[in-house]
């Protein structure tokens, strides 16, 4: 088997290693395909954000490129009309559910969902969708950090970590459809929970959700 | 071991059971048709009458439970099978006719023709189903024994050359399964239409030596019958298409996934299940042969979503039932992350077949690229609602003018719903489209696995796909973007266009919307969610525009733009029923005797409409709920 294969992304050729998604072939070529779900060392890719949505010759329709495995010689286009209108009705969609008061948010300027804004030249207040109403109260019995359900994106990270990486179980994601939210078994406050307040979950929440504290005065 | 050996064992059981049923058969029968549907319709009690009767009259008569017949609409049913006659069908049974059956015709010798249905032979007497229209389009094959055989006893199944496929399959090599069924060009019945035999050979050539081979039976289309009424009235059909299926791949286990909602499949099955195992034909050395291969019941829990392959597989596995990503396909890593063929039951049942009378016949059968018949589910606004099997090829007018005899009570038929949520609807230009997969996925609907509903000029197309989507929203299961949050935008917006909120740009959004949950969802159920939507907004998108331009729902069925009004020129000031009628007292006699409705206290619930006595007629629904001039006059 060959040491890697090459591709075409967006006109540049790029190596990658066999059996690699095409996902993370981009993003370590420096080039940005939108993603929120995707972890590499998952070996099913999760899928669900519907964000990396790219143009593969020979292939009919966009696909995810969190779910393709690169192949030698594919010539890949991470922008065209229809992959920028899925993108954007994803990403307005994930918006019309998202607390948009990024200025008291911990991750302003360092939001997952404002690089994708900033990248692709999206709007964060988008017009199309009613925002969904939700009146989710804020977590905050941990010591270090606090948990605001209504920046979730249900991306899925913090799970992982907490549950592949760390070994702990604490949180995963109940419910179904409209209602669906990362939580606690029971849906305990997290001091109240078997979490050991490790923080690993807090690290890889890229939109602001799970937060570190302010150090109180 | 010997090659005849299988075939042996299967002929003196296929002996030994015929001679059992002929000797049953010389006898006067009854047969209740108590598949759910006619349980619902009172078929119990019907069966409970039958016995009171007979034992009053001590007669030698049997009184046997069978399966569904597919004529919903003359439920409760029952054979009469007695010597001498031929068996003749009779519908819409209560404990009159009963006892007058038991007492002209298993008493007496008088049929008592003028309450049948149809016979079941040809005869000099009476018409069999054959002799009316929807005989003549109707091809039955894995319908024929459903509700002609007790579906609780293997030796109706066997009699009938029930596991003879098997048996021959036994016989020879696995591959020659495998070749027949490729040859015959088999197509998923689960609704895509995946040849079966491009499935089996890949899942195969899996490699691994545990496999596995799954029956979706979790039907969850609203409206949808079909696998249910085929486990409850000739589940060892299922189960010989699924050993055949298990010995071509090399499986030794395999699974019914059957809704939980659906006990009386789940305990036919079960006990089908049971007789096999003590025959020979499920278990170690099947029928003596060296094939090993076992079936288990897995009930679901009712989640739609669980009819989808890689959900289906999560909650077998015991984790939340949601979709993955594929590939991998279940073909290569299933159940267990084991090669797994999961097929529909429909698509199980015609294997025997194949194996039985070859590839040949079975494309001698339907259209070249959907070979052998579609199996409905007939619902809505169609007279003799049922279950129907139809080669592919029948076009949508003979299945909803011939087979189901057209619209009731004179009203123009509107639309054809196929493929349940995931479907589309369909106008009256498309009832000359053939039925078989890429016909029906052209014309924008699928086939689905096989629910059909009419629809009448009183059905608002607005109000259907909302009624679809708030189904398939309520069954998103949340995972991906798409069907989370699109689906329940896209209901939203039919929500304020079925209140006639919304402007020009509504039903474009709509539009945008619903093409991308349908380009960018994960699984298929988000794929084909906006289908309702679309095909209503593509056929009907003048219905649409008047709900939002006139605030006017033209089938007088959105109730925020209609009204009640009761015509002064028609009412009788003599009868008070509509006031009787009202559960909110909105209506009240005028000094001058006549009715009228407060507006303000109506909540349109449609009681008046229906009290109102025929030969007055005098309420009538307005849209836009504009109260006619006159009227305004008065009220000011």
């Amino acid at each position: 088997m060959n040491e890697h294969v090459k591709i075409t992304i967006d006109d540049r050729e790029v190596k990658a290693r066999p059996g690699q998604k095409l996902l993370w072939a981009a993003l370590e070529n420096d080039i940005f395909i939108p993603h929120l779900c995707a972890i590499e060392a998952e070996k099913r890719p999760n899928a669900s954000c519907r964000l990396c949505f790219v143009e593969i010759e020979g292939v009919p329709n966009p696909v995810t490129s969190c779910t393709k495995t690169v192949e030698d010689g594919m010539v890949v286009k991470t922008r065209s009309s229809r992959v920028d209108r899925l993108v954007k009705t994803a990403f307005e969609l994930l918006l019309s559910d998202h607390d948009l008061k990024c200025r008291e948010c911990p991750a302003n300027r360092n939001c997952a969902l404002q690089t994708i804004a900033k990248e692709r030249g999206l709007k964060l207040r988008q017009k199309r969708f009613t925002p969904v109403a939700r009146n989710y109260e804020t977590d905050d019995s941990p010591e270090e950090f606090a948990f605001n359900r209504s920046r979730c994106v249900l991306c899925g990270q913090c799970v992982w970590a907490d549950r592949r990486e760390n070994k702990i179980g604490v949180i995963g994601f109940a419910k179904r459809g409209i209602n669906r939210v990362v939580t606690t078994f029971q849906d305990l406050p997290l001091a109240e929970s078997i979490c050991k307040e490790c923080t690993v979950c807090v690290d890889v929440c890229p939109v602001g959700a799970l937060y570190y504290k302010e150090p109180e005065e | 071991m010997s090659g005849s050996n299988p075939l042996e064992l299967y002929n003196k059981m296929l002996k030994e059971a015929r001679a059992e049923i002929e000797s049953k058969e010389n006898r006067a029968r009854v047969l209740v048709g108590t598949a759910t549907c006619g349980v619902s319709a009172g078929a119990l009690k019907i069966k409970e009458d039958f016995n009171r009767e007979i034992k009053e009259k001590s007669l030698d008569v049997d009184v046997i439970e069978v399966g569904c017949m597919g004529h919903c609409y003359a439920e409760p049913l029952a054979v009469i099978a007695k010597p001498g006659y031929p068996p003749v069908c009779y519908g819409y049974l209560d404990d009159g006719l009963v006892h007058r059956l038991v007492e002209d015709f298993l008493d007496g010798d008088d049929p008592s023709y003028e309450y049948a249905l149809a016979a079941l032979e040809r005869n000099d007497v009476f018409p069999t189903f054959e002799d009316f229209p929807r005989g003549v389009y109707e091809k039955k094959l894995i319908l024929e024994k459903c509700g002609y055989i007790d579906a609780r006893d293997i030796k109706g199944y066997i009699a009938r050359d029930g596991y003879s496929a098997m048996a021959k399959a036994l016989t020879g090599e696995p591959h020659q399964v495998l070749e027949e069924v490729k040859a015959a060009n088999l197509r998923g019945r689960g609704g895509a239409g995946f040849p079966a035999g491009i499935k089996w050979e890949a899942c195969m050539n899996g490699g691994a030596e545990e496999k596995y081979v799954i029956c979706n039976a979790d039907e969850g289309d609203p409206g949808a019958f079909m696998d249910r009424s085929i486990l409850e009235s000739d589940p060892h059909l299922v189960i010989e298409g699924m050993i055949l299926c298990a010995y071509a791949i090399g499986a030794q286990k395999g699974y019914l996934y059957i809704r939980a909602e659906y006990p009386r499949a789940v305990g036919h099955v079960q006990e089908a299940i049971d007789q096999a195992r003590a025959k020979g034909l499920l278990g170690n050395s099947i029928l003596g042969s060296e094939f090993d291969f076992d079936l288990e019941i897995f009930q679901g829990s009712g989640a739609f979503v669980c009819g989808e392959a890689t959900a289906l597989v999560n909650s077998m596995e015991g984790k939340m039932g949601m979709p993955e990503s594929r590939p991998p396909r279940l073909a290569s890593q299933g159940f267990r992350g084991k090669p797994t063929i999961l097929n529909n039951v429909k698509t199980f049942a015609y294997v025997p077949f194949i194996i039985n009378r070859g590839a040949d016949w079975f494309k001698g059968i339907g259209t070249e690229e959907s070979p052998g018949t579609a199996v409905f589910s007939l619902v809505g606004k169609v007279t003799n609602t049922g279950l129907v099997e139809v080669p592919m090829g029948t076009t949508l007018r003979q299945l909803i003018y011939d087979v189901g005899d057209g619209l009731p009570n004179d009203k123009e038929f509107k639309a054809v719903q196929i493929g349940g949520p995931s479907g589309g609807c369909l106008p009256e230009s498309a009832l000359d489209v053939p039925i078989d997969f890429d016909s029906l996925h052209d014309a924008g609907a699928i086939m689905g696995s096989g629910g059909l509903v009419v629809m009448d000029e009183d059905d608002c197309m607005a109000a259907v796909a909302r009624y679809f989507l708030e189904f398939t929203q309520h069954e998103s299961c949340g995972k991906c973007t798409f069907c989370r949050l699109g689906t329940k935008h896209m209901l939203d917006i039919l929500n304020d266009i079925t209140r006639g909120e919304g402007d020009a740009e509504t039903l474009g959004l709509l539009k945008e919307l619903a093409e991308d949950v349908r380009d960018g969802s994960l699984c298929n159920l988000g794929k084909t969610a906006p289908n309702p939507v679309l095909t209503t907004l593509e056929y009907f998108y003048e219905e649409y525009k008047a709900h939002l331009e006139e605030g006017r729902c033209p089938a007088l069925v959105c109730r925020d733009l209609i009204l009640y009004y009761i015509e002064p020129p028609k009412c009788s000031k003599l009868c008070n029923v509509c006031v009787g009628s009202c559960p909110t007292e909105a209506i009240f006699t005028r000094d001058d005797g006549l009715k009228e409705i407060d507006q303000e206290k109506c909540v349109k619930c449609d009681n008046c409409l229906k009290a109102c006595p025929p030969e007055y007629n005098a309420i009538v629904k307005l849209s836009p709920p504009v109260l006619p001039p006159e009227k305004e006059k008065k009220a000011k």
